[in-house]
């Protein structure tokens, strides 16, 4: 079509095993820009959202944006987006590599697997041939080796997106991998693929994307590409140490999340650092398809009692399999972060529920016996066990297998899980980064840090310095950046790449690209739609307002230690406000005035 | 000396930026199929490996073109294919050891790096590393010979 999109889609049913083209709504394109936005859409009018996430009337999309495939801002991302089968929200991943890309090449801009199969399928696609291929030989078998047996079957040079054995075993935390390391990694969007015994998607495409202003287009990503050069976190930071920078900083900042929570600081921090892991085990950086950042570690287990390579960990895993589970032994955390990708498991998710257990463990909760071995807070052997275990469906790990809120519900202690809306936290203490809290407690997918990342702002002081104990204009920042990350994971960009540049320079690469006239102020409307959006399903779907909320532990519990010592999270001030600047009514409901300006009615 | 396009493997990042400013570039759209300059990534190796013409002295797509039309120009050194003269029949593509000379059904002729031309390469301006350098001396070659002469330099320090 010459203006970023294909405009057309493609549509399996697994039930009848038909594939068929579709033309892509270029309205709903327009509106909602692309990848998360565009999907959510159509999931909103193909699905109820009271549907079991894990049965056959649930929908799984796979969608780029209209800058998929393209250059200038780390342009290799894709979206995966169903209904959560651990929140019971819209679930939306975002994945980077080679995949995302060569789905585009393809000719379709998004792919639609709606129905069951009745036993195990891949599907293969060639440019604009799909077929489903049977894979019961692929079932079972880790995603490298799927990756790799596709490869050897259908075509050398395929991209690869597939689910791991724990993806099959419907654990409610299974990714979706891609390119071997990439992951769709949080909300279980892995657990609805298995649902649909659907194994793998295979990608050759020889095709291109187009925009509409070529020239134009060079100079807005001459312009983003020289900001991403310069600025300190992605020509530096972000090169030099990857997202693992963090572990020192956030440590010292009193927000590093330890032995579920129960502590802020963590004494081993720097054996768990991103300037540890490149005295140890990195081999090289490395970048998705169009990077400039390459924050990717390629890392090789060398010298130490466990062998192996990969790519990670990311910060989040080194605090999720690392901090909150009092570990400090980096081999074993590497170890542990090859086994998510090879079983196919959300890193952060599984890290948080071990770290629950051992609480569980701690308290008495759970005894020795049921589990086969003691559950202390630091044993990192018992950690890489259990990962394991969950990855295979073994024993205790199928306790492990249904996230920390489950798993604490069924001792008669739900609050001793550290989730929202039943997902669990990533690597930031509510309490120490108040912003955070409040971006947890409102995140349309549950506790999420790639939702509305004000972790910049308050601790790295990006756009612009904000105490992070000050809860002062919270809300709107709040606001901003979950609408801003709506647009971003829209687009087909790099979430990364907004250290940098800005809307100005994403709705500069979409108008060349597409070939609109937006304004700025209307790409930032674009994101509070799809925000909205997400929101009107979340509350159609069941999940109240009620649980706008923090485990008690976060709102009652004063942090014992480090420089936030004593603190709270003040999310009972903040969240009327947030409510408020929404355009919600201080019920939490989008009010109808709301919507109609958004084009939600 | 010839300007040509020198490649530091080692800093390469396997992003395929090169790949995507050549195709924008030369077919107008981003297609790693259709570029000219290739960013091979061996993931299991974590090895990425940049292969481009090198405008051979003695091209082996020239000595094979039966129409004359693919040229070695004088000063530049930069290998050409006449698109009114080549009539598609891909003998070059099969007389290059290198697979950097290919047939392209869109225009039914030979396709390969002509250095863009007048203008600077447009995958070197893209290449987010500086893992690809435009310059007549061999760059990435120096840079490794001076490596080892510091580590024989240090050498001497310890004697």
């Amino acid at each position: 079509m010459g203006n970023g999109w294909h405009g057309k889609l493609l549509r399996v049913n697994l039930s009848e095993k038909i594939c068929t083209i579709e033309a892509l709504n270029m309205d709903w394109a327009a509106a909602y820009i692309g990848g998360r936005g565009l999907a959510t859409k159509y999931l909103t009018e193909e699905i109820d959202p009271t549907t079991d996430a894990l049965g056959t009337d649930n929908k799984l999309i796979f969608a780029t944006g209209p800058l998929t495939g393209t250059y200038g801002a780390a342009n290799g991302r894709y979206m995966v987006v169903t209904k959560s089968p651990l929140t019971g929200t819209v679930a939306s991943s975002n994945s980077g590599g080679y995949f995302p890309c060569e789905l585009k090449y393809s000719g379709f801009d998004m792919i639609i697997f709606e129905g069951k199969a009745e036993q195990p399928l891949y599907l293969k696609i060639h440019n604009q041939h799909a077929e489903l291929a049977d894979a019961a030989h692929l079932w079972g078998k880790t995603t490298d080796e799927t990756e790799d047996q596709i490869r050897a079957e259908f075509h050398g040079d395929a991209k690869v997106a597939c689910i791991g054995p724990a993806g099959e075993n419907l654990v409610r935390f299974a990714c979706i991998i891609n390119d071997k390391h990439r992951a769709a990694g949080r909300s279980g969007v892995g657990a609805v693929m298995g649902s649909k015994n659907l194994k793998a998607i295979a990608v050759r495409g020889t095709g291109g994307v187009t925009t509409a202003n070529p020239s134009g287009f060079r100079e807005a990503a001459r312009e983003t590409l020289k900001m991403l050069r310069t600025h300190p976190v992605t020509s530096e930071g972000l090169p030099a140490l990857g997202t693992a920078i963090l572990v020192n900083i956030i440590n010292q900042s009193g927000a590093l999340p330890t032995n579920n929570s129960q502590f802020g600081t963590f004494d081993k921090a720097e054996s768990i650092s991103g300037e540890r892991l490149v005295q140890t085990y990195l081999k090289r950086n490395k970048g998705c398809m169009g990077c400039v950042i390459a924050c990717a570690r390629v890392t090789k287990l060398t010298g130490s009692r466990f062998t192996g390579s990969g790519e990670g960990p990311e910060y989040e895993t080194l605090w999720s399999l690392g901090a909150t589970c009092g570990i400090s032994d980096m081999a074993a955390i590497v170890k542990a972060s090859y086994l998510c990708d090879e079983y196919g498991m959300d890193t952060i998710t599984i890290g948080s529920t071990v770290a629950c257990a051992m609480e569980l463990y701690q308290r008495g909760l759970i005894t020795e016996d049921e589990v086969g071995m003691p559950l202390n807070f630091g044993d990192a052997d018992v950690m890489v066990k259990l990962v394991e275990m969950t990855g295979k469906g073994e024993g205790f790990g199928n306790k492990i297998g249904l996230g920390s809120y489950r798993l604490a519900d069924s001792y008669g202690v739900p609050e001793l899980s550290m989730t929202v809306k039943k997902q669990e936290f990533p690597a930031y203490d509510g309490r120490a980064i108040q912003g955070m809290g409040l971006e947890y407690a409102t995140s349309n997918r549950g506790a999420c840090h790639v939702r509305g990342y004000l972790v910049s702002p308050e601790i790295l002081g990006l756009p612009e310095k904000l105490d992070p104990q000050a809860i002062e204009g919270k809300a709107a920042w709040a606001k901003a950046f979950q609408d801003v990350t709506a647009l971003v994971d829209s687009a087909g960009v790099c979430l990364f790449t907004t250290f940098s540049i800005g809307v100005p320079q994403v709705t500069r690469l979409l108008n060349a690209a597409t070939g609109s006239n937006h304004t700025d102020d209307q790409m930032m409307v674009a994101g509070d739609r799809i925000w909205n959006m997400e929101r009107l399903f979340n509350l159609k779907a069941g999940i109240t307002p009620a649980q706008d909320t923090l485990p008690k532990r976060i709102l009652s519990e004063p942090l014992p230690d480090g420089p936030m010592k004593g603190i709270v999270s003040r999310l009972p001030e903040m969240l009327p406000e947030y409510y408020s600047v929404r355009g919600w009514g201080t019920d939490g409901i989008p009010t109808a005035v709301k919507l109609q300006q958004l084009g939600l009615v | 000396m010839q300007k040509l396009i020198r490649i530091e493997p080692s800093k390469c990042i396997g992003c395929k930026s090169c790949e995507l400013a050549c195709s924008f570039r030369h077919r107008g759209e981003f297609s790693p199929s259709k570029s000219r300059i290739i960013n091979e990534v061996f993931m299991d190796d974590a090895q990425f490996i940049t292969v481009t013409c090198m405008q051979c002295d003695d091209p082996w797509c020239l000595k094979a073109c039966p129409k004359g039309a693919i040229d070695k120009h004088a000063k530049t050194g930069i290998v050409t294919v006449d698109e009114l003269k080549c009539v598609g029949c891909r003998t070059c593509v099969s007389a290059c050891p290198f697979g950097m000379i290919k047939y392209l059904s869109e225009t039914g002729k030979a396709d390969k790096c002509n250095l863009c031309g007048p203008d600077f390469p447009e995958c070197v301006a893209f290449c987010p590393t500086n893992c690809l350098k435009f310059s007549e001396e061999d760059l990435p070659l120096r840079e490794k010979v001076l490596k080892f002469a510091r580590t024989m330099k240090d050498g001497q320090g310890e004697v």
